[in-house]
This record gives structure tokens, sequence and C-alpha cells, in this order.
């Protein structure tokens, strides 16, 4: 699975892409956050406050209970500010 | 037609470029978004912003405003529609952003040009960084912002 991270998200992850394989029982987004923030203390900080972190799903927007698997595309990233 | 780039843009030339040739439109109406040089209500209350920095998540960027401009013609008779959005360092005062619908009739050149960027600011991964006096700061996104874009909701 490829995550990316943008903004300060990236920024407090350290990173702005990597690939991971996630223990086989994260099959949701929310799943998949809450296994990412055990990951060490700048995934912990990032993702503490889980209302302004948004994701998508190979570009579309995903919530809580949408599913992940193997070979997506998962971006996580704060609420837009374009325009 | 869409275009995410990160040079600078002429707004007349993109006009004329957009209505050249044709003779059915009646209106054409355009937004373009600057670089403020100040944060918050005015001048006097707010922090200078120098420049700012935009980033934006390539592929799902240019999906979501073809997106975008694809439902603001489902919603509205459009003639030509015009979305530029541009990414990197801009210094204040340069432009940022240019939305232009054209239409047979006024009404629906300025909704869908109302319409897109109330879309385009609450859906469009773009994010920005301001370099202000004290350092850089992240922009939070607006509650009002929000509402705007629930007002085409339906």
């Amino acid at each position: 699975m490829k995550l990316l991270y943008f903004a300060w998200l990236r920024q407090r992850i350290g990173s702005a892409e990597e690939t991971v394989t996630p223990p086989p029982e994260v099959t949701t987004v929310g799943e998949l956050l809450a296994w990412l923030a055990t990951r060490g203390p700048g995934y912990a900080e990032a993702l503490k406050d889980l209302s302004v972190v948004r994701v998508a799903v190979n570009q579309e927007f995903a919530q809580s209970g949408d599913p992940v698997k193997a070979g997506d595309e998962v971006a996580l990233f704060p609420p837009v500010t374009g325009g | 037609m869409i275009r995410v780039q990160r040079e600078d843009f002429d707004i007349g030339a993109e006009l004329d470029k957009l209505t050249a040739g044709r003779s059915d439109i009646g209106g054409l109406a355009m937004f373009a978004g600057l670089v403020r040089d100040f944060v918050g209500k005015d001048k006097a209350a707010g922090a200078e912003v120098s420049a700012m920095t935009l980033e934006h998540y390539p592929g799902m960027t240019e999906k979501r405003l073809a997106e975008i401009e694809a439902e603001a013609n489902k919603r509205w008779p459009l003639s030509a529609s015009l979305i530029i959005h541009r990414y990197g360092k801009l210094t204040a005062g340069e432009r940022i952003v240019l939305v232009a619908c054209a239409a047979a009739h006024r009404e629906d050149a300025f909704a869908a040009c109302q319409f897109l960027m109330d879309w385009l600011k609450t859906s469009a991964p773009f994010w920005k960084q301001e370099d202000t006096a004290t350092g850089p700061r992240w922009v939070e996104a607006d509650a009002k912002d929000d509402a705007l874009a629930a007002r085409w909701k339906k």
C-alpha cells in the first residue's frame, strides 16, 4: 500500500511518501489511521486529532469506514485550503 | 478546460482564447484569486504575509478539478469554462487562481463561476502555507467556506 502525506501531516510524519504493509486486520480507513498512529511519535502527533485529517483512497475522498486493501494509494492531508 | 501550473497566466489572453470565434456567448463571468499580504479581517489587525507556498496532490488535483467543472456544466448551460490553478511559491500580489464561465445569459455565467470557486475551495487538494513575520504558517480551512459550498448541495 502506497501512502502519501501532504502539508503539515507530511512535516510531522517526516516523509512525503512510503510503502507499507499493514497487518491483515487493517481493512478500513479508520483502522489504517489507528495502526499508523502506533508507528512512532511523529505519526502519533500528526494523527492525534482526526477531525483535521482527511483521507483519499485512490484519489477519491474516503470516510473512516471505507475499505482499504493492498495496492491502494492512500493519501492523508489536512482540510484543503486552495482557491 | 482545466490547468494546474507553476507559471503565471494572463487573464486577458485567457478570456480572449476562451471566447475566440464564438458568437453564441452573451455573458462571461470570471473570478481571480490573488495572494493577499495580510492574515485576518483587515491589514491593521492581522499579521503581514510576504509570500505563500501552494502544495497540491498531483493526479487527484486534476481529477477533482475536472469533476467540479463537469458538475458545473451539468447544472448550467455553459458555452465554455476554464479553471487555472497555480502551485509553488507565490509572492504577495501574485495571481493564484482563475475561474471563467461563459454562457448565453449572465445569470448562468455568474452562478456557475461562484459554484466553481466554492467547490474548488472545499474539495480540490491544495494547501497554502503563508510566510509571515513570525515564520511560516499553514492556512487553516475556514468554516465559512464549507457553508458557502453547502448552499450548492442538492
